[in-house]
């Protein structure tokens, strides 16, 4: 009995097989992870960790150094605010004030009722659109305090369910192929291209000579 | 000085609503030129890219000529692809993949014939959600198409791409950082030398690893000769470059310009560019390359925007982004943002760096809360000089990567330009901007 479902399963062993060591699959995998839990639960790292070839220690090891892979539960929507540089000179300190006072929470924290974690971010590369704010790593647009109270009415409304899917779910566009080139074959095909080079340098120096 | 009409490289199909989709890429002349390529030897494609002496676009600035012929004397196994931007203002990758990822794939096509690697990643930040889905999407199209996969265009060369998400760690650009990564491990720089990655990459084989910028070139590149592309910009910058503009402008955005004959003057104030300061205010400082780099003032707008003039002038283009602040801003407190970046980002291996820039962000942070001493001043410079001795540009390193000799750019610029705005916040016990 797996903890991750079938399609989950399937996607995941899928990923496995796009490199050549299984361990580069990790983040790949806590992504899919949290696509399923909407969070990283001990008992998908336990399953990584078999797909990986590593231990769940060391999952979890690896997890919990990246921003983006959460070790605890987290609301539905995840809102990060920029307060970086060019959001800073923008307003984003003001701005996150806001969302603290609006929602009731200190950056990093969830509201109780599961639907809001607010995370103040670093750069989220969106510079000329400040405050930059994403919910679940999607962009939603400059915000202002006024508008950020509309994001979150139409987020508890839904209104924004075909651009903002759950927390944990990060790609919606599935790799339609595995590997197409054999690896056999390629380390065959290359070494025939060196081959036909070290023939190429070989004539290019002779002509040199003459 | 001044805009050239210098072709748009990287940015001709932007205008297009649909200018990531593969219709539009095929109706603006994609993919043609890796047809051209893989009708060339691979030589003769690495000595086009050589003769464009296309400087790498990710930050260092290293020729991508040289970084492929240092691999092509190994048996080249990989080819990796930096789209983990995340310099603070920096969004030029964030806008390439998500608007035009077909012109990085066909660029990574092309690298990957000419280089003869077997495989080819594309790791990209981990927050680009709709960059990774349009990424994703040109790939499978690409398969489909016949230009990726087994035998790509019936030439005999075949080669897999796979597109690679982050989770949110900034020193993931940092191309070792990126390699453990990609290898499922915390994002750790190596230390290098001796080793670089084009003799020990990942899985410990010969790998080059390419910014998503430098990649977007490459097709231009092959259709219209390495030289077209040299006769661009001058000096050692050639072609054109992403900047992005970010902060006090009226009109930020990435504009691509012809490198070296722009100023940063007409970026910032030409009217279809950026338009000049917002508002009645006036330019107080601006950041040249990413919040890496040491600030400049109003006295130095008229540099032109090439690699080596700005390195002259004591700073880097580093990223490309131009950070503007304006005549309302607390550099105390811009200062202080950064440095808590930089202390949020570090990855805890080297004891300069990880200590350092918490101590730096606590001491800037009391200054600007009105707690500061006056000798925190000499503390800071002391502190900085403890991370990179002589806090001088270009920066002494006494860590394993340059995160490290960044993070006392914005203090010492700081602290060397507007010593008396840090004194005033000691004096007044508090921010004056408040």
């Amino acid at each position: 009995m797996t903890h991750f479902n079938a399609d989950i399963r399937q996607r995941a062993e899928a990923l496995v097989a796009l490199y050549p060591h299984p361990r580069s699959a990790l983040i790949p995998l806590c992504h899919l992870a949290q696509e399923q839990d909407g969070w990283l639960r001990p008992e998908a790292m336990a399953e990584i960790g078999e797909l990986c070839g590593v231990t769940a220690a060391e999952v979890q090891g690896t997890a919990s150094f990246y921003d983006m892979l959460h070790l605890e539960p987290v609301g539905t929507y995840v809102l990060s605010v920029c307060t970086n540089i060019a959001c800073l000179l923008g307003g984003a300190l003001e701005l996150l004030d806001h969302a603290e006072s609006v929602l009731g929470v200190r950056a990093g924290g969830s509201t109780a009722d599961g639907v809001f974690t607010l995370h103040e971010a670093e750069c989220l590369a969106d510079c000329d659109k400040t405050v930059c704010v994403q919910v679940n790593h999607r962009y939603v647009g400059a915000q202002t305090p006024e508008s950020f109270d509309a994001l979150l009415d139409d987020l508890r409304a839904g209104r924004l369910a075909d651009t903002v899917p759950p927390h944990g779910t990060l790609v919606r566009v599935r790799r339609s192929t595995g590997l197409r080139a054999d690896r056999a074959a390629i380390a065959a095909e290359r070494a025939a291209a060196a081959e036909a080079q070290a023939a190429r340098a070989a004539a290019f120096d002779g002509g040199q000579k003459d | 000085m001044a805009i050239t009409d210098a072709p748009k490289i990287m940015t001709s199909r932007l205008g297009f609503d649909d200018s990531y989709t593969l219709e539009r890429y095929l109706a603006t002349g994609g993919y043609t030129a890796l047809r051209k390529a893989l009708t060339m030897t691979p030589e003769a494609v690495a000595a086009e890219v050589d003769a464009a002496s296309l400087l790498g676009r990710g930050g260092a600035g290293f020729p991508a000529g040289r970084k492929w012929s240092m691999l092509r004397k190994n048996p080249v196994t990989y080819l990796v692809v930096n789209g983990d931007e995340s310099e603070p203002a920096t969004f030029k990758d964030h806008m390439l993949v998500e608007r035009d990822p077909h012109q990085i794939l066909e660029g990574v096509l092309i690298s990957a014939y000419a280089l003869q690697v077997s495989q080819a990643f594309i790791y990209v930040r981990g927050e680009f959600a709709l960059g990774l889905e349009r990424l994703q999407q040109a790939l499978n199209e690409a398969y489909d198409l016949g230009a990726a996969g087994a035998d790509i265009f019936g030439s005999g060369f075949s080669i897999d791409v796979v597109v690679h998400p982050g989770a949110g760690a900034y020193i993931c650009g940092e191309e070792t950082a990126l390699l453990e990564s990609l290898e499922g491990k915390r994002g750790f720089p190596r230390i290098k030398p001796p080793f670089f990655p084009a003799a020990i990459g990942i899985y410990g084989e010969p790998t080059v690893v390419n910014n998503v910028e430098t990649m977007a070139n490459i097709p231009w590149i092959v259709d219209n000769g390495g030289a077209a592309f040299a006769a661009l910009g001058q000096g050692r910058s050639t072609g054109t470059r992403l900047f992005a503009l970010a902060g006090h402008v009226r009109k930020p955005g990435n504009y691509e310009l012809e490198m070296v004959k722009t100023t940063f003057r007409d970026l910032i104030y030409a009217p279809v560019l950026g338009g000049g300061i917002r508002g009645t205010n006036t330019l107080k400082a601006f950041i040249p390359g990413g919040v890496s780099a040491p600030w400049f003032g109003p006295d130095q707008v008229d540099l032109p925007l090439g690699q080596d003039e700005v390195g002259d002038a004591g700073s880097m283009l580093g990223s490309g982004s131009v950070v503007v602040m304006d005549s309302a801003t607390c550099m105390v407190r811009a200062a202080w943002r950064i440095t808590k970046f930089f202390s949020r980002e570090s990855c805890g291996q080297c004891t300069p760096c990880r200590e350092g820039s918490g101590w730096l962000e606590r001491i800037m942070f009391r200054i600007e809360h009105g707690d500061g001493r006056e000798e925190d001043l000499d503390l800071l410079m002391d502190l900085c000089d403890n991370i990179s001795p002589g806090v001088a540009w270009p920066p002494q390193q006494t860590t394993i990567c340059v995160l490290g000799p960044s993070i006392p750019s914005s203090i010492a610029s700081g602290i060397r330009m507007f010593r008396d705005e840090f004194l005033v916040h000691v004096k007044e016990g508090g921010c004056p901007f408040d």
